[in-house]
C-alpha cells in the first residue's frame, strides 16, 4: 500500500533522512520505533506532504506522490494524527471533527461525528467545548478522531502515547488495533514507547538517525536483545 | 459641554471604524501567514482614488465604489500571486518587507496612473451636518459606521459559521495541522489578501467624502491600523475592532481637549502605556494553553 524508497529529507545542512526504504502492506499496522531525534516525526512530515523530500520516492497504492500536496494526499486516503496533538484551540470539539473531513459531504461529516463519538463518548459530552480546554488524553483522542473523519485508509500517528499515563496509553493502543480490526485501516504507527507500539504492531523499523537499523515483527524486535537493550531499557 | 463630547466621540468613532477595517485587514493576513501586510493601507487609497477617477469618469457612484472594492481585490489576488507565492517558504520577515515594497510600488504606480493632488467624493447623502443634542454630525459619518458594522458582521459569520471561515480559523490557530486535515493554506492565504483588499477598499470608498485621498493616504492609515491591531492583539478579530475604536476614540479627544497638533501623539503614547502593560494588546493570545 504505501512503498518508501531511499527518501531523505534536510534541515538546512542537518540530514534528518539519510534514505530511509520501507513498505507497509494492506491492513497491516506496522510500527516504527526510535528516540529522539531520529526521524520518526520528518518521516511522517514527508509522507503527508507538509515537509518537502529532498530525495527518493513515496509510492501510495502504486502511485508516485513523492511532489503531492498535502491536501491531494488525504483525498487519497492518507491521513495523520500529528505529534504533540495539535488540535485547533479554539474550535470547539465538533468543529475540530468537522475541519477533519474537510471535504467531504454534509451527510458524511454527522455520520463520521457521531461514529467518532461512539468511540470516544468522553468527546461527544464536550462537543460545544474549545478543544484547548480538553484533557491531553482527550486531545490525543480528537486528534486522533479528526484524522479518521477524512476516512482513511492508510492513517499516520505520530506518537499518539506522548504525555498519556499507561493506563491511557493501554487504551489508545487497544483504539488502534480495533480499528484496524473493525474498520480495515491500515496503520503507521510512529511511537518512544517501543513495547506499547510493538506489542500491537505486526512488523517494526527500528530508526535512529536518519537510517533504519532493524526491522522485523512486531514480536521479533520486542525479544532482540539489540532493540531491547536500545529502545526498551531491558 | 456634552454637545462638545458628543461632537469628538462621533468622529472618533468615525475615524476609528476606518482603523479598525484596517487593522481587520491586517490581521486576516497575519492569521494565515504571520505576515503583516504593509500594503494595506494602499487597499484603502485604492478604494478611495479609483472610485474618485470613475465617477469623474461618468461611472455612477455605486458602481464606481463597486467598481473600486472588486478592482482591489484583484490588486490583492495579484499581490499574493505575483508577490507573496512565489516566496513561499521564505521567512515571515522577508515576506514583511515585500509587502513594504508592494506598498511602495502601488504607491508609485497610483502617482503616475492618477494623480498627485488631493481629491474628494460627495456624501452619499449629501454634506448637511444633522443636528443631534447640540452637535453637527456629517451624514457620512453614519455611512461609515453602518458600513463598518455590516463588515464586521459578515466577516464574523463568515468565520464563525461557515466550514470554510472555521478552516480560515484553523489555519490560524495550527497551520500544520490545517495542512495535515487537508486545508489548502496557500488558498486560505490567497482568501485572506482578497477579503484584506476588499475591506480595505469599502473603508476608502465610505471615508474618502470626509477626509479626502490622495496616492500616499495609505502610509499614515497602514500605522494606524497597525498600531490599533498591536493595542488590540496581534491575530484578534475582535481585538483589531477595538483596538481601531480607541485609537479613533483617543484622536479625537486628544484633538479636542489637549491640541490637535498632538493628537496622534496622543494616540501613541496612550497605545506605549497599554503595551506596556499588556505586551500582549488587550486581546491578544496570552500564550498560555493547557497541554
Amino acid at each position: 500500500m504505501l512503498e518508501v524508497q531511499a527518501l531523505e529529507s534536510a534541515y538546512g545542512r542537518i540530514r534528518a533522512l539519510k534514505g530511509v526504504s520501507l513498505h507497509v502492506r494492506s491492513g497491516e499496522i506496522v510500527a516504527l520505533v526510535g528516540g529522539n531525534g531520529a526521524g520518526k516525526t520528518t518521516l511522517l512530515r514527508c509522507l503527508s506532504g507538509v515537509r518537502p523530500a529532498g530525495a527518493g520516492r513515496v509510492l501510495f497504492e502504486g502511485a508516485d506522490i513523492t511532489r503531492w500536496t498535502p491536501h491531494r494526499r488525504v483525498a487519497a486516503g492518507i491521513a495523520q494524527s500529528p505529534e504533540g496533538r495539535q488540535v485547533f484551540s479554539p474550535l470547539s470539539v465538533e468543529d475540530n471533527l468537522r475541519l477533519g473531513a474537510w471535504r467531504r459531504g454534509r451527510a458524511e461529516t454527522a455520520c463520521g461525528i457521531e461514529k467518532v463519538f461512539a468511540m470516544f463518548p468522553v468527546l461527544a459530552e464536550k462537543r460545544a467545548l474549545p478543544a484547548g480546554g480538553l484533557s491531553g488524553g482527550q486531545q490525543q483522542m480528537l486528534a486522533i478522531g479528526r484524522a479518521l473523519m477524512s476516512r482513511p485508509r492508510l492513517l499516520l500517528l505520530d506518537e499518539p502515547s506522548t504525555g498519556l499515563a499507561p493506563l491511557l496509553v493501554d487504551r489508545i493502543m487497544e483504539t488502534v488495533a480495533a480499528l484496524r480490526r473493525d474498520a480495515g485501516v491500515t496503520v503507521l504507527l510512529v511511537e518512544q514507547n517501543a513495547v506499547a507500539a510493538l506489542s500491537i504492531a505486526d512488523r517494526g523499523y527500528v530508526i535512529e538517525t536518519g537510517r533504519i537499523g532493524q526491522f522485523g515483527t512486531g514480536a521479533e524486535l520486542l525479544h532482540d536483545p539489540a532493540v531491547r537493550k536500545a529502545y526498551l531499557g531491558l | 459641554m456634552v454637545a462638545e463630547l458628543l461632537q469628538f466621540l462621533v468622529s472618533g468613532l468615525t475615524v476609528g471604524a476606518v482603523y479598525a477595517l484596517v487593522a481587520l485587514g491586517f490581521t486576516l493576513i497575519y492569521n494565515a501567514s504571520d505576515v503583516v501586510n504593509f500594503a494595506q493601507g494602499e487597499f484603502v487609497m485604492l478604494g478611495g482614488m479609483v472610485t474618485v477617477f470613475a465617477t469623474a469618469a461618468g461611472v455612477p457612484l455605486p458602481l464606481a465604489a463597486f467598481l473600486a472594492v472588486l478592482a482591489t481585490v484583484a490588486v490583492g489576488l495579484l499581490l499574493h500571486r505575483l508577490a507573496i507565492e512565489p516566496a513561499r517558504g521564505a521567512s515571515a520577515v522577508t515576506l514583511i518587507i515585500i509587502t513594504i515594497g508592494a506598498s511602495i510600488f502601488l504607491r508609485g504606480v497610483a502617482q503616475v496612473a492618477f494623480d498627485k493632488r488631493f481629491h474628494q467624493l460627495p456624501g452619499f447623502s449629501g454634506s448637511d451636518p444633522i443636528p443631534l443634542l447640540g452637535a453637527a454630525i456629517l451624514p457620512q459619518s453614519f455611512w461609515v459606521l453602518g458600513g463598518a458594522v455590516l463588515i464586521f458582521l459578515g466577516l464574523w459569520l463568515f468565520l464563525e459559521r461557515t466550514l470554510a471561515g472555521k478552516a480560515v480559523r484553523a489555519t490560524a490557530a495550527n497551520r500544520l495541522a490545517a495542512r495535515l486535515v487537508g486545508v489548502d493554506t496557500a488558498k486560505v492565504l490567497a482568501l485572506s489578501f482578497g477579503v484584506s483588499a476588499g475591506i480595505g477598499a469599502a473603508a476608502g470608498v465610505l471615508v474618502t467624502p470626509i477626509t479626502l485621498t490622495s496616492y500616499d493616504v495609505g502610509t499614515l492609515l497602514a500605522l494606524k491600523g497597525f498600531a490599533a491591531a498591536m493595542l488590540g492583539g496581534m491575530g484578534s478579530p475582535l481585538g483589531a475592532v477595538v483596538g481601531g475604536l480607541m485609537v479613533g476614540l483617543l484622536e479625537a479627544l486628544g484633538a479636542g481637549y489637549v491640541s490637535s497638533a498632538y493628537k496622534d501623539a496622543v494616540a501613541f503614547l496612550v497605545i506605549v502605556a497599554v503595551l506596556f502593560a499588556l505586551p500582549q494588546g488587550l486581546f491578544g493570545r496570552s500564550g498560555v494553553e493547557r497541554v
